[in-house]
């Protein structure tokens, strides 16, 4: 078999040794066999490593890799500050995160922070948090008004927990007015200042307007009919205590009604939830009877306490209403659930009800059920137009510009919104057909 | 005479509606059918910022139903207490309504069980004060104001998970699982005044009313009642009594449907209806 | 004197935690706490006024043999029994297996969860008795409540399913709450925050005086 040329050539003019030109042909051979032992080695190594660390979720390979990449130190700028509109009991700490604390395989598990009352003193942990977090507020009856605190915040890497320095100073200190709170204090202002000026303006004897409520209306047809039939009235002030509104406004119906029960010589039960609402309930019963010149009629025994649970309350009226079978039930106060039970067993033993309650979702349970219901704040002006006292009275007006002011104000953040964020520049031009 | 059917239809007896309810509510539960549960925003939501914590981080999930709500109540405080256990999360819970304390003890102990979490370490139940209102004001301040101890009686600072646990400022967020009024406390004081991360779990009846806060951005999440329970337990992948129960609710659904339409129909049909 | 006595408290205490809201200082939040505690102590104390009228009702019901008497001999017995057992063992609570804790999960949860089971059945029946398409709004108000049901499950979806996203059941139920519902839910509170507001300064200023007891 013929040389090649160029071999042939090569060997003539270099006259190179044949082991060399052998170790040439073989180089391939050897760089993959010399490749092979050193990723061997270096297998067996991380493996060492592993094993030497097994308690780690982290080969130490990958955390030197980590470290090489995210170069470990604490937080930095550690600012503590007192927090502003409260008593005096809180301090904010912020800080910078620490470098590798990121949403992703994080380097940094967390921080811890720490305080003293002293710069150099022993620093207490108060507090462990996740990563990502750069601010903690330190709270509590711990904390004393006008003495100083120190904070420290640490950043907890896998094998160190690195210290930030010490912040400065921070002295909590109380404040006797909120800021924060400045536009509802206004609106407080504003709207009392207007109620106690339609007060003073109606008691000079300007007469206002007020609509028709046919729930009240019905009132005294109800009580005449309860009377024609020699039937009791059953008036339910609701699951609210006596702080709430609408239980308030639930005694002021109860009142007028007592007032009308007493005149006409019919009886009225009225069972009660809260304890305070029964108490308050026989008293304005009571001065009903009084106030209509039959104070002897009166038996506190109608007015009682049941229990002070949703669902026992709820059957011992329904077993009232079957057994009595009252004429008219009246439903007024605060009602949750027990609403379409009670309405609908009112309704099976034949009576006229009618309801009022600020609970927006029984109202629909009231309206579907009862022959009237008073909604939301028609409960409240009950009382102001069963009295037709011009104070009272008063008070409604101010409702009514409230809200005209709120729709105002509805109407302004709208605009503010549109413009503020470009949106009002598109529809004007969508307006203008552009 | 079909005008006489329509009349006796309009003068039915309502406990033939109550027995046909009673039926169709009963016998689903007897049929083992997956139904499909769509997820919401809302529901997915409490999901998403529960799984967002990292493990350690203590969460708040105070319950406040009793023995008449628990049906509908009960399989959403287990679905979100597994969620939070299986995700290392501690717990604290309060059971601000006298009647549901016993059922909530329980509930929490139950589940935690299940993970075998430890008592102090890993959740801590601070059990009832009378007057919520005032309670979530006080928590507002510090845990140990209403709750200077625990329900078993140990004092709040002997336990290893409330170190530096104050107030709601201490925790996450709060995932409140409630049948009573007392929602809107949680809404007005624990994030209206102390800006507490708020979600709510309710029973389906008040749960529209809750929409108005979701979109106003005061509580970040909500689930209503059964369908909301069966929700949740889908999004950690164990189905449990609220999605058996979808079955019953999907067709009490349509039963009521169908008498409104059969009520309609009988009240023109019997000529009521140009009377009215 | 019966009178104004009461009507400056509250005038001096509605003044107080109405300004409270805004005063921050220790000074102020002592004092709120302080009323907050007696709030609470004074409640509970109101419940032996409310467990007394109880007792005098029943007791009356007995003595003088009014119709069914015979509940109320239960009512009593009742009320006597769990407030025994709960004073002789005060560790049940934590004993799942105690007499206490078995009336607690065999007795009252049956039949307080069979109580709020009736609001299905009622539900039911006030829908087929009162839901009725008499005028343009209340078939409006009707099909809104048939398409949240039918949204709300997956019937909804299984019926529109082929109606393009944004079109079927679930979406529009989610838009009916998110919308109309939010707005008049948020209209209605607005007028009755206002209401509260009033009522409130009303009470402080002793213009509502109903709860004193009647009249003026």
């Amino acid at each position: 078999m013929a040389r090649p040329g160029w071999q042939n050539k090569l060997k003539q003019s270099c006259r190179v040794p044949a082991y060399l030109l052998r170790i040439l042909k073989a180089a391939p051979k050897i760089i993959k066999a010399a490749c092979f032992i050193f990723f061997i080695c270096i297998s067996v190594s991380a493996r060492q490593d592993t094993i030497n660390h097994s308690d780690s979720t982290l080969l130490l390979s990958e955390e030197r890799l980590l470290a090489e990449t995210f170069q470990q130190a604490p937080p930095a700028d550690i600012r503590a500050e007192d927090q502003p509109n409260d008593p005096g009991n809180a301090i904010i700490v912020n800080w910078n995160l620490a470098p590798g604390d990121n949403d992703k395989d994080s380097l940094v598990s967390g921080y811890l922070i720490y305080r003293s009352d002293s710069p150099d003193g022993d620093f207490e942990l108060v507090s462990t948090l996740p990563i990502g977090t750069t601010q903690f507020t330190d709270s509590g009856d711990h904390l004393v008004n006008g003495k100083r605190y120190f904070y420290k915040v640490a950043s907890v890497y896998p094998v160190d927990t690195l210290f930030s320095s010490v912040s400065g100073a921070a002295v909590p200190v109380p404040q006797f007015f909120n800021t924060r709170l400045i536009p509802i204090f206004l609106f407080m202002l504003l709207f009392s200042g207007t109620t106690v000026a339609f007060i003073i303006q109606a008691g000079k004897g300007r007469r206002l307007y007020v609509r028709p409520i046919a729930g009240i209306n019905a009132v005294d047809d109800a009580i005449g009919r309860a009377t024609e039939m020699g039937k009791p009235i059953l008036f339910v002030p609701g699951l609210g205590d006596a702080s709430r509104v609408a239980t308030i406004a639930a005694f002021t119906i109860l009142a007028r009604v007592a007032k009308k029960v007493a005149e006409y010589q019919t009886r009225i039960i009225v069972p009660n939830y809260d304890p305070v609402v029964m108490t308050i309930c026989q008293e304005v019963v009571k001065e009903a009877y009084s106030s209509a010149g039959r104070p002897d009629a009166f038996d506190p025994k109608d007015v009682y306490f049941v229990t002070q649970d949703q669902f026992p309350y709820t059957a011992a009226v329904n077993g009232t209403m079957l057994r009595e079978r009252p004429a008219t039930n009246f439903y007024m106060g605060m009602f949750y659930a027990e609403s379409l039970i009670l309405a609908e067993t009112g309704f099976v033993s034949g009576s006229i009800q009618i309801a009022g309650t600020d609970q927006l979702i029984q109202i629909p349970f009231f309206v579907v059920a009862c022959d009237y219901t008073l909604m939301g704040e028609e409960l409240y002006a009950a009382s102001a137009y069963l009295s037709q006292e011009p104070q009272q009275l008063g008070t409604l007006k101010a409702q009514d510009w409230g809200k005209v002011a709120a729709v105002a104000l509805m109407i302004a953040g709208v605009i503010v919104y549109l413009f503020s964020t470009g949106a009002g520049n598109s529809f004007m031009t969508w307006i203008m057909g552009g | 005479m079909p005008n006489d059917i329509w009349n006796t239809l309009m003068n039915l007896d309502r406990r033939w509606v109550y027995l046909v309810i009673g039926l169709v509510t009963f016998l689903p539960i007897l049929v083992t059918v997956d139904t499909p549960v769509q997820i919401t925003s809302e529901v997915k939501s409490v999901f998403d910022r529960v799984e967002s914590l990292p493990e350690g981080t203590v969460i708040m999930v105070p319950m406040e139903y009793s023995p008449d709500t628990m049906a509908e109540l009960q399989p959403m405080a287990r679905a979100v207490l597994r969620h939070c256990f299986s995700k290392g999360l501690k717990v604290i819970s309060t059971a601000l309504q006298i009647q549901g304390v016993l059922l909530i003890e329980q509930d929490l102990r139950t589940v935690a069980n299940e993970f075998d979490k430890v008592y102090g370490e890993d959740y801590v139940f601070l059990g009832y004060k009378p007057y919520p209102d005032i309670v979530i004001l006080n928590m507002g301040e510090n845990f140990r104001l209403p709750f200077p101890n625990d329900y078993y009686d140990n004092d709040l600072d002997d336990l290893p998970m409330m170190a530096g646990v104050s107030n709601y400022s201490s925790v996450a967020c709060i995932v409140n699982i409630n049948a009573t009024s007392g929602v809107d406390s949680w809404i007005n004081y624990a994030n209206g005044r102390y800006k507490a991360d708020l979600a709510l779990g309710v029973t389906a009846v008040i749960a529209t009313d809750y929409y108005a806060f979701l979109q106003s951005g005061q509580i970040f999440g909500l689930m209503g009642g059964l369908k909301g329970a069966a929700e949740y337990e889908r999004l950690i992948g164990r189905k449990g009594v609220a999605n058996k129960a979808m079955t019953s609710v999907s067709v009490a659904h349509v039963f009521i449907i169908l008498f409104i339409i059969i009520g309609n129909v009988a009240f023109f049909a019997s000529g009521r209806g140009k009377r009215a | 004197m019966r009178r104004e006595v009461p009507l400056t408290i509250v005038f001096v205490c509605g003044a107080f935690m109405a300004f409270q809201y805004f005063v921050p200082h220790h000074v102020s939040a002592t004092i709120y706490q302080y009323a907050l505690n007696w709030t609470i102590i004074i409640g509970i104390f109101t419940l032996t006024v409310g467990i007394g009228s109880l007792i005098n009702l029943h007791y009356d019901r007995i003595s003088k043999r009014k119709e069914r008497w015979q509940y109320s001999i239960v009512t009593l017995v009742a009320l006597a029994y769990m407030t025994i057992l709960g004073l002789l063992s005060p560790n049940a609570l934590q004993d799942p297996k105690s007499l206490l804790m078995t009336m607690y999960f065999y007795v009252l949860s049956p039949v307080q969860a069979t109580m709020f089971a009736l609001l299905a059945f009622f539900i039911a029946s006030a829908a087929y008795r009162a839901f009725r398409a008499k005028t343009l709004l209340a078939t409006l108000l009707m099909l809104s409540a048939v398409i949240v049901m039918l949204g709300r499950v997956f019937i909804g979806d299984f019926l529109t399913g082929w109606l393009p996203e944004g079109m079927r059941f679930s979406d529009v139920a989610r838009y009916i709450l998110d919308y109309p519902n939010t707005a008049a839910k948020r209209a209605i509170y607005i007028g009755v925050g206002l209401g509260v507001g009033v009522t409130t300064l009303k009470i402080i200023l002793g213009i509502e005086r109903t709860w004193l007891g009647g009249g003026k």
